[in-house]
């Protein structure tokens, strides 16, 4: 942190060079307001990173040191034996939520953008009202699904499986990946697609080979959104899975509220950084991905 | 080589609206070449969807080599068309773009390579190949648009402002190009343009529009001769036709108008214009139309008799000098020979035909053809001084 401030001292003298005294004045009054707008980035980002630095000292200490020492402290001997402990409580499960994951993102995200497609290009009597309604499905709390959804499983023979729960996810996860898909395409125009038909390609020779390379930037808003919201999910995790097949978070909140033995908070935190790292890996990687599509995909009417 | 024809097509883009194409009427032959001509919003646009099979009709049938196709799938048409927006696929290079419709009709990919080039060729687009459409000016993306259609050999093309976007060099070559292709393949063509000279050059036909209702169907000439009505005759033709009010007067039987210029001696600065005997014009406003380069200065020698006016504007052009005068109190433009370099603000002595002028009625626009029983010469005779 101090070298942020040091570094942000030196930029601000670098905006003061000798000159007019006018323009130095001008200098000064927006160097003055960067200074704020820096100071206040910094709090805010302080906010968010001391727990995460918490976390992670906390996951390299031994439980002795963490009795001792305060919350910041830095740990007497570094041991990563909170991970290997931490992994092997929820590394099968963290697997178990790979398995529900990548299934579900995928097909919520191709769906979703067939269901744009359509929505978007091939308007028909009612497609409207079509929209709306699916739009509601962004408003529904996830509670109020629970009980049909799990009647449904029930009768598809997929209670407790993996399949059931990325079933459950896809049809949630739908109405969101649609709605991002079909306002993506209604700005694309129409021209495209009838030129494209008068060229001879069918339904899905246009989406494929016309509308499909130039979603990169709606992809990626779309692969971010629904893996996060899927990997994070506690509520349908908890729901509809049970003991083997349960998602990570599931396993997390498990082992963190065990009442048997000494609390582990080494362990504890260990596993929670186990389970959010995926989510911040896709933010770092596919983030990267979105800005590039965003720019690479400018199309001129 | 098809023929085209639409018969009674209707085109409604919702039921609240109101009809966007009114029973259109349009007949053309194998290999001939249509222009369709209105102004901004008047549905050539629409036709020429509803042609294609992006829009469906609402009534009426559309019918090609005499069989009816209204109800066919766009691909299954045979069509080939330029949009207006160009449409080019923005992921794929201009290779690509223009391939896309032959890989889709199957040709063997030797085939397809040896129709890119000979496209590019035409179109002087070869350096262009690689690139994406995004990285294409304007003009560019248009001639790479003509090059998607023109790549294929459908039974129609159908060309929607394929030049506008071009510049006044590449326009005039593009324009040639398309006229030496169209006399080589033969093939039919739609085509909808702004420009006068396009118009008036490349069509076999020329439908005007206006408000979705075909104004008038024919050939350059009679448009442009014998248009049906004030609507078509100003639309046509460029500078466009004088529009001058006349009162209708009677003398000894005979209809006539006076022309007024408020410019030199009184005996000549007005003329009479014969009418004929017709007698429902008595009384009547009627608005003369005069194409600018009907109006010519008036020879020494010249049998017809001549007008003297004042020059207000002098606009040399080039090939012709654009002179305007007033005619009772209306602005006319005369077109003239590039050597008449008159002032402002001088006399001119012009004169024009009586019997090549229109007539129109004031309210309605419609043509008026009250002449038509009378010989033409004369009509000359009677033009007399006022
Ligand atoms: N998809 C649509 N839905 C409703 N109205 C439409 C639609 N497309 C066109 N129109 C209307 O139909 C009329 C004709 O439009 P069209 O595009 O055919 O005109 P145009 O003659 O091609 O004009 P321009 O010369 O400007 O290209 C316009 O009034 C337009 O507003
Ligand atoms: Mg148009």
């Amino acid at each position: 942190m101090t070298s942020v401030s040091v570094a942000q001292r030196r930029s601000s003298d670098v905006l003061l060079p000798p000159g007019e005294g006018g323009a130095k004045r001008r200098m000064r009054a927006v160097s003055l307001s960067r200074l704020a707008i820096h100071a206040t980035l910094i709090l805010a980002c302080a906010v968010y990173l001391v727990p995460l630095l918490v976390m992670l000292l906390t996951s390299f200490k031994t439980p002795d040191d963490i009795r001792s020492g305060n919350l910041l402290s830095i740990p007497d001997v570094f041991t990563v034996i909170g991970w290997v402990k931490a992994w092997d409580g929820v590394g099968g499960y963290f697997w178990n939520s790979v398995k529900i994951t990548i299934p579900a993102v995928l097909i919520s995200t191709l769906l979703g953008a067939l269901n744009g497609y359509v929505l978007a290009m091939w308007r028909f009597r009612g497609s409207q009202l079509f929209f709306g309604l699916l739009l509601f499905g962004c408003f529904l709390p996830f509670q109020v699904i629970l009980l049909p959804a799990s009647f449904t499983l029930g009768q598809l023979g997929l209670a407790n499986t993996t399949e059931g729960l990325v079933l459950v996810h896809v049809v949630y996860g739908l109405a969101f990946t649609t709605l991002f898909f079909r306002n993506f395409y209604v700005s694309i125009p129409e021209a495209l697609v009838r030129a494209a038909r008068l060229d001879g390609a069918g339904f899905f020779t246009i989406f494929g080979r016309i509308l499909l390379p130039m979603s990169v930037p709606i992809i990626m808003v779309s692969l971010i959104w629904q893996f996060t919201q899927i990997w994070n999910d506690f509520l349908f995790g908890v729901v509809f899975a049970s003991g083997d097949t349960q998602p990570i978070t599931v396993a997390l909140n498990n082992l963190v509220n065990t009442s048997t033995g000494a609390k582990e908070y080494n362990v504890d935190m260990a596993a929670a950084m186990i389970a959010g790292l995926p989510t911040l890996l896709v933010y770092i990687l596919a983030g990267k991905y979105f800005l590039r599509g965003l720019t690479a995909g400018a199309v001129k009417g | 080589m098809a023929t085209l024809e639409l018969r009674n097509v209707n085109k409604s883009y919702g039921s609240g609206l109101a009809d966007t194409l009114k029973n259109i009427e349009l007949a053309i032959d194998a290999g001939e070449f249509l222009i369709l001509v209105g102004p901004s919003g008047c549905g050539k646009s629409t036709l020429m969807n509803c042609i294609a099979g992006l829009e469906s009709i609402s009534g009426g049938a559309i019918l090609i080599d005499g069989a009816d196709i209204s109800g066919m799938s766009p691909k299954d048409r045979d069509i080939a068309m330029v949009f207006q927006s160009y449409a080019l696929y923005p992921t794929m290079t201009v290779k690509d773009n223009i391939a896309f419709g032959l890989k889709m009709r199957k040709l063997p990919p030797a085939e397809i390579e040896a129709e890119v080039a000979r496209v590019a060729k035409l179109l002087q687009i070869e350096h262009l190949l690689g690139r994406k459409p995004g990285q294409l000016s304007g003009g560019q993306q248009q001639r790479v648009a003509m090059g998607r259609a023109l790549a294929r050999r459908p039974k129609i093309y159908l060309f929607d402002e394929p030049l506008s976007n071009l510049d006044a060099k590449l326009r005039v070559e593009m324009r040639t190009e398309i006229k030496l292709m169209h006399q080589r393949l033969k093939t039919t063509t739609v085509y909808v343009t702004h420009d006068q000279i396009e118009a008036m050059t490349l069509g076999d036909k020329v439908a005007v529009m206006k408000d979705g209702i075909i104004q008038q169907f024919g050939t350059p000439q009679e448009i442009y001769n014998d248009p049906a009505n004030q609507f078509v005759a100003s639309f046509i033709g460029s500078p466009p036709m004088n529009f001058i009010p006349l009162r209708v007067q009677v003398r000894d039987g005979q209809c006539f108008g006076r022309l007024d210029s408020a410019a030199g001696a009184p005996g000549q600065a007005c003329c009479e214009l014969p009418l004929g005997a017709a007698a429902e014009l008595e009384g009547r406003e009627l608005i003369l139309g005069v194409r600018p380069e009907q109006i010519q200065l008036a020879a020494a020698a010249a049998a017809l008799p001549s007008l003297r006016a004042e020059v207000e504007v002098v606009e040399p052009t080039g090939p012709d000098t654009l002179v305007f005068v007033s005619l009772n109190q209306t602005k006319v433009c005369c077109r003239l020979a590039p050597d008449a370099t008159p002032q402002v603000g001088s006399s001119l002595d012009l004169q024009f035909d009586p019997a090549r002028v229109l007539l129109f009625d004031a309210s309605s626009g419609e043509r008026l053809r009250p002449g038509k029983r009378q010989a033409t010469d004369n009509k000359v005779a009677q033009f007399k001084l006022g």
